[in-house]
């Protein structure tokens, strides 16, 4: 039964302050330091950081696509390197590392009511070991010929070709990033799912965790077993490059000469890179979902439309993400059985997707909604990635994505999808949690400048771009050239997008102004200043101390949406808020503590 | 396969995680939850399972590689190096030290223990001297990483298996300190059985792998799709 007047004294002496780890010097505060908070810090500056050089590379390729030449240090070589460089950047460096190593380090113990990660020293391994992929990935552009040019997908043979740009070191050092990545990754996402099973504190179950640990959790638990395949591609491209092996590369003839390749298998590495490709799309969404769910809720004072759906869509989704991944390869090629049979896993996953888009917009229907930064990133959210979506729906079949593989309609499909949505829900969380990190509130003036010029201006960029593709304006070009299919607008059109692009751009410029000034200068917020009930809001602290809880470990009593209880004193109850909530008619009141 | 075995596991977990509660009715704390305990050690447990989730992916991705690249028409297998016998034989000689170490725990036995973890450590060591022996064999009698797929994947394979060895040496060297050390036997308890499991896992990895390398995997597999055709 419910045991609302258990004390929480018999839990706080499970957790002897002993076992926590206490920093004894500046540097193992800030620096070496094994507190989960310092850790996701670290890790989303990183990330921001190599994303503002990746997001400098899309400046540079947009100028070389409408003004050729005019920037005379693009060559072809040059423009092959920026994209490289930019998607493998934005994707696994940023995207993957924000979400995981920066959200999930800070959330998933504050929100569970934990004092930190269970293994401390493991998590900072996993940020040293990022940040040395990392400085590996920027070291290619200081080595003979610079970094590879082989396309994010590292296809083989030309990535390891001699006319590819890069292929002296760059590939190398790239696969070697990629490697070092995965291993840091690995001892991270041990953590944060041991963490989501033992470390959660007294009452709260798996059913009480709010969405964003549960989008986190399951995209760790898909990355641990999606990131092995990237490795062992890692580690064969390696052996093909370094020791003249035969896994990828077929006999081939280049500049006349006959490489000493045989036989090898370039479809092989698109097997296991995709089989890693595709999951990490979802790696990607599910943590966007989860915290796009909870902004929702929170600042629409609605509990959650349709929590057990929402859980079990983002189990599903995690499972099935990981039986889709040939549609990548739709013209690799392959058994076209093979390609039928992939469309429909592919179609079947829009099914709990579109649960959960029902289900956020049911969340809003009649909600008290508040139109702060983070509620306006987490609708552009809503409508980005439905759109994504959609055109996923199209490139999923195979007759569509035929015609459609390699031009600017994928382009601006995977952009919406996974770059331009997840990026809105990092904004919108950033916009939200900014407070809790450092006790201060984002300039209100400066993010709303921030959102519509982002969200309309990634709008009028890659709505032309499907444009485009439809044209059949190919993607990965260096130069078009006179193409008698291409009208001239299609290069007018390229000019605007172009001119949005930087515009765009310069929008970030303003929020990283504004991440540095509001540190200082920001309105002080309070403990709470979204009145949310989830427990990282309430810490006895702002911004937390080591140790998050102070004395006593919160206990849980309640789910993480009780917003707008009728009858309740306030509009949300905090999670850690004992007793019961007032009686009202529609609560079967026999149900409360169900199992127990 | 592996990740049937994974999703099944994944499955049965989440069954028993009363997924289908409506939390919104419920109030005040939940008691007798499956759930752990909430304390360290079963954490590093819970954590090694995972480890070993990450590692069996990662072997089962390099199976599926290798069957595939194996279709392909230029592939020679080579011969199995005798000496991969007394690795495989050396191999379950340590895991059996590790187990008997963990019965010297339980005994409280500390000259058992110390004695099983040397051992333990002698014999993996002596299981990648022979892996490195055998790959000099095999280069002495012309089968070079580059000459031929086959011999590719084989020092690949090994060489990534190795590594884990290696990587488990580190943790009972950890555990060998400790039991070396003041801390007693109850300090090194946990040590040695996350040892003996992870050792446990690496043999039966090692078990696939030899049987895939030396091509009974593949005749038992061709076997099978005979049945089924």
């Amino acid at each position: 039964m419910v045991d609302a007047t258990h004390g929480p004294d018999a839990h706080a002496a499970e957790f002897p302050d002993v076992e926590l780890y206490h920093p004894r010097s500046w540097w193992t505060r800030y620096v070496f330091s094994q507190d989960a908070k310092v850790i996701a810090i670290q890790y989303a500056s990183t990330a921001l950081a190599i994303g503002m050089l990746a997001l400098v590379l899309s400046w540079l390729m947009r100028m070389q696509l409408a003004f050729p030449g005019f920037l005379t240090f693009i060559d072809a070589a040059a423009y092959y390197q920026f994209i490289t460089m930019h998607g493998m950047i934005m994707v696994i460096y940023l995207i993957t590392a924000l979400f995981l190593g920066g959200f999930g380090n800070y959330l998933i113990p504050l929100m569970l009511g934990a004092r930190d990660m269970v293994f401390p020293y493991v998590n900072m391994l996993s940020y040293w070991t990022y940040l040395l992929a990392v400085l590996v990935l920027v070291a290619s552009w200081f080595t003979p010929g610079g970094p590879t040019g082989a396309g994010w997908t590292l296809y083989p043979p030309q990535a390891i070709l001699s006319n590819t740009p890069g292929q002296e070191s760059g590939i190398v050092l790239m696969l070697v990033s990629l490697i070092l990545f995965v291993i840091g990754f690995t001892m991270g996402g041990l953590n944060y799912i041991v963490t989501v099973l033992q470390g959660r504190t007294r009452g709260m179950t798996l059913m009480r965790m709010p969405l964003t640990v549960w989008g986190i959790f399951i995209a760790t638990v898909m990355a641990m077993l999606a990131f092995p395949a990237l490795f062992v591609a890692c580690v064969m491209m390696l052996f093909d490059k370094l020791l003249g092996t035969s896994f990828f590369m077929p006999a081939l003839v280049e500049m006349g000469e006959l490489l000493p390749h045989d036989g090898g298998s370039p479809i092989l590495f698109q097997h296991l890179f995709w089989f890693f490709g595709h999951p990490e799309v979802y790696i990607v969404a599910l943590p966007a979902f989860g915290i796009v769910s909870d902004l929702i809720s929170t600042h629409a004072r609605k509990n959650i439309f349709g929590y057990r759906m929402m859980v079990w869509a983002i189990v599903i989704i995690g499972a099935l993400s990981f039986v889709v991944w040939a549609h990548h390869m739709y013209v690799s090629g392959m058994n076209p059985y093979f390609g039928f049979f992939f469309a429909v896993t592919t179609l079947i996953i829009a099914v709990p997707t579109a649960i959960k888009v029902y289900n956020w917009v049911l969340t809003l229907w009649r909600g008290d909604i508040h139109l702060n930064p983070p509620m306006l990133f987490a609708l552009a959210f809503i409508v980005t990635f439905v759109n994504g979506g959609l055109t996923g729906l199209f490139l999923g079949n195979v007759v569509v994505d035929v015609p459609l593989s390699d031009t600017m309609f994928v382009v601006a499909h995977f952009h919406m999808v996974m770059g331009v949505a997840p990026i809105l829900v990092i904004f919108g969380a950033i916009y939200h949690w900014y407070p809790k990190i450092t006790g201060r509130m984002l300039d209100n003036t400066l993010a709303h400048l921030h959102f519509w010029v982002t969200f309309l201006g990634a709008y009028l960029i890659f709505f032309p771009m499907h444009y485009l593709g439809i044209m059949g304006v190919p993607r990965r070009y260096f130069e078009s050239g006179d193409i008698s299919f291409q009208p001239p607008s299609a290069h007018d059109l390229n000019i605007f997008i172009t001119v949005m692009a930087l515009i765009v751009g310069a929008a970030q410029l303003v929020f990283v102004f504004n991440l540095i000034w509001s540190i200082r200068h920001g309105k002080p917020s309070g403990g709470n200043p979204w009145r949310a009930t989830t427990l990282e809001w309430q810490t006895p602290e702002t911004p937390p101390v080591h140790g998050n809880f102070g004395r006593e470990l919160p206990v849980v009593y309640r789910w993480a949406y009780d917003y707008s209880v009728p009858g309740a004193a306030e509009d949300f109850i905090p999670q850690n808020q004992p007793g019961t909530n007032p009686p009202h008619s529609e609560a079967p009141k026999k149900r409360r503590g169900a199992k127990s | 396969m592996f990740f049937a075995i994974i999703a099944g596991l994944a499955g049965w977990w989440l069954a028993r995680q009363r997924l289908t509660v409506k939390p919104w009715l419920e109030q005040g704390v939940i008691e007798g939850v499956p759930d752990f305990e909430a304390s360290r050690d079963p954490a590093k447990r819970v954590g090694l399972g995972f480890l070993l989730a990450v590692v069996g992916s990662l072997f089962a991705l390099l199976t599926g590689a290798y069957f595939m690249r194996r279709e392909l028409g230029d592939w020679q297998p080579l011969p199995v190096p005798p000496i991969l016998w007394f690795n495989t034989a050396m191999l379950v000689l340590s895991s059996l030290a590790l187990e008997w170490t963990q019965r010297a725990v339980r005994q409280r036995n500390q000259t058992q223990l110390r004695l099983g973890l040397a051992a333990a450590g002698v014999f993996a060591i002596t299981f990648l001297a022979g892996q490195l022996i055998a790959w000099g064999e095999l280069a002495a009698s012309g089968y070079l990483v580059d000459g031929n797929p086959a011999n590719s994947f084989f020092y690949l394979v090994t060489g990534l298996h190795g590594l884990h060895i290696l990587g488990g040496l580190v943790a009972l060297g950890w555990a060998g300190i400790k039991a070396w050390g003041r801390g007693g036997i109850e300090s090194v308890r946990l040590n040695v059985e996350l040892c003996a499991t992870y050792w446990l896992f690496m043999l039966f990895v090692w078990m696939a792998l030899f049987s895939l390398l030396a091509g009974w995997a593949s005749d038992f597999i061709a076997f099978c799709q005979q049945l089924l055709s």
